[in-house]
């Protein structure tokens, strides 16, 4: 008789380990002869030249061209401000409608500010700005709204999970003091929730002026518009400083919502 | 006794009253300068709501029919650069989240590993999709190496800061039995850090998908280009269906992906 050898794991779950393998590798590998089949490899082996080609008539910046960015720029600041504040605004009703133990009505009302917390994070701040600008029109506006309702499902959700989250034991005692459902909310769970929100908005922020550096793109106000337009005229001087300047922006806003952070926390 | 409060007030967020009013000023004076150079075109906006209102109507009249093929290669190419990318992403990610953990690599290494991720991190997808639509032509190609190179950033960071708070025990008792750092790595560190890993990649193919919906937009590839092309033809019915489309993917990968890592964990 053979001594039994230790093994990790059954035979067929050995078997089902290597077929969970096997069939994401085939998913790999179709997903990359379905990309392979739509590229023009010729493009892409020229892309080293392309690239040198493009670094040599982006340096240097164009520096004379700093004075047109700055209105650009303090756009899309306010766009990401603006925006993150307007959110704030319709998402608090929203994440108390849709937490659990402070929704009014569990049947109707939840689900739908559920809906509406899932449908606003589905959708990319670029593709609200995509619709945005053919309802609304260009510009800043278009681009305030986007940012607005993609971040409205961000902070819906992480404040109704937030509110689901707190003890309960310091909203009963303001009931039994004999406070109104609002004043309930006011002293009894606001409080709680406070700290972590002013957080979560500042990082937001954060997020939102990186987005709202792009937003340009497809119309909707901010540097974008800039970069796109040098781009297309193939102005590649132009392209670096705008480049330089949205990474500065990124860099002082990571900085300023890191710092607000550690204040807060 | 008289001037004795009886009316309880709750204590304000900030305690100095000069610095409360002095703050509530200045966000009062942005805000009012802010609003101000916002110009928003009134007789664009009335005539763009009707307009949105069809818009809106038009998610209940969802048209998957009439451009059905171009809505399935659109979404096609979105999983196909996902799942590619997510993949590339991971593999790059792993051997920099290594050197970018500061128990384990070197100080020089530590500084490059750093620098790679700051970069990626820093810069946004759309900006990077640009460069990469110049340098290897239209296309998912230019869409896959934009994700894989955001995806890259991300996982490398996250993983590095699990890295570096693994438990140090097992680092010890592997490094004391004469092992090599590769040995040391998969013994010590590998069990220790795998669920993290696991379910970041889960979290970032989420992301990537997201993500790939608005390469399209500057012609690097997936449904964002079919999204786009409907809304330059008015086609609202069309563009409806591609963002229900949308948000049932992300909604569904979102579920699937937060029952794995529930199960991880």
């Amino acid at each position: 008789m053979t001594t039994p050898v230790w093994r990790r794991r059954t035979t067929r779950g050995q078997w089902a380990i290597w077929c969970g393998w096997l069939f994401g590798a085939l998913i790999v590998a179709q997903g990359w002869r379905f990309i392979s089949d739509a590229t023009l490899w010729d493009f892409v082996w020229d892309a080293p030249a392309q690239a040198g080609d493009m670094l040599s008539r982006m340096i240097p910046p164009r520096w004379s061209y700093a004075p047109a960015i700055l209105k650009p720029l303090w756009d899309t600041v306010n766009i990401a401000t603006i925006g993150t504040l307007l959110a704030i605004v319709l998402a608090t009703p929203i994440a108390f409608l849709a937490a659990r133990n402070t929704s009014p009505h569990a049947g109707i009302l939840r689900p739908l500010a559920l809906a509406i917390i899932a449908v606003s994070r589905s959708i990319n701040t670029l593709i609200w700005a995509l619709l945005l600008v053919t309802i609304v029109g260009p510009g800043v506006l278009a681009g305030i709204l986007a940012v607005a309702l993609h971040s409205i499902g961000f902070f819906g959700k992480l404040l109704y999970e937030a509110i689901e989250e707190i003890d309960p034991t310091q909203s009963e005692a303001i009931t039994a003091t004999g406070a109104s459902p609002a004043q309930v909310l006011a002293y009894g769970v606001v409080p709680q929730v406070l700290p972590t929100f002013a957080g979560v908005s500042v990082y937001r922020w954060d997020i939102n002026i990186r987005e709202s550096a792009v937003l340009g793109i497809v119309g909707a106000g901010g540097i974008g518009l800039q970069l796109n337009a040098s781009v297309s005229k193939l102005a590649w001087p132009q392209v670096t400083l705008i480049l330089i300047a949205i990474l500065g922006a990124v860099v002082v806003s990571e900085w300023v919502s890191a710092r607000v952070r550690a204040a807060i926390v | 006794m008289a001037d004795y409060p009886t009316v309880w007030h709750k204590p304000p967020l900030i305690a100095s009253a000069g610095l409360r009013w002095l703050l509530g000023g200045l966000v009062a004076l942005y805000l009012a300068t802010a609003m101000a150079t916002i110009d928003i075109n009134w007789a664009r906006l009335a005539a763009g709501l009707p307009r949105g209102w069809r818009f809106v109507a038009s998610f209940f009249t969802p048209d998957f029919i009439s451009r059905g093929d171009e809505i399935i290669e659109g979404l096609a190419e979105s999983l196909a650069m996902t799942v590619t990318s997510t993949v590339l992403g991971i593999a790059l990610a792993i051997p920099l989240g290594l050197g970018a953990a500061r128990n384990l690599a070197p100080r020089p290494v530590y500084l490059a590993c750093r620098t790679v991720i700051a970069t990626s991190r820093t810069l946004q997808e759309l900006i990077v999709a640009i460069f990469f639509v110049k340098m290897f032509g239209f296309g998912p190609f230019a869409g896959m190496l934009t994700l894989t190179f955001s995806s890259i950033g991300f996982i490398a960071k996250l993983l590095a800061e699990r890295i570096e708070a693994v438990d140090p025990g097992p680092l010890d008792a592997v490094r004391a039995t004469g092992a090599s750092w590769l040995q040391w790595v998969n013994y010590a560190i590998q069990p220790q850090v795998m669920p993290r890993l696991a379910g970041l990649s889960l979290y970032r193919l989420d992301i990537n998908f997201r993500e790939s919906a608005v390469l399209g937009i500057v012609g690097a590839g997936g449904i964002g280009a079919t999204l786009n092309t409907a809304l330059d033809r008015y086609e609202y019915s069309t563009a409806a269906a591609v963002l229900l489309s949308i948000i049932a993917i992300v909604l569904a990968a979102e579920y699937t992906s937060g029952l794995i890592r529930e199960r991880l964990r």
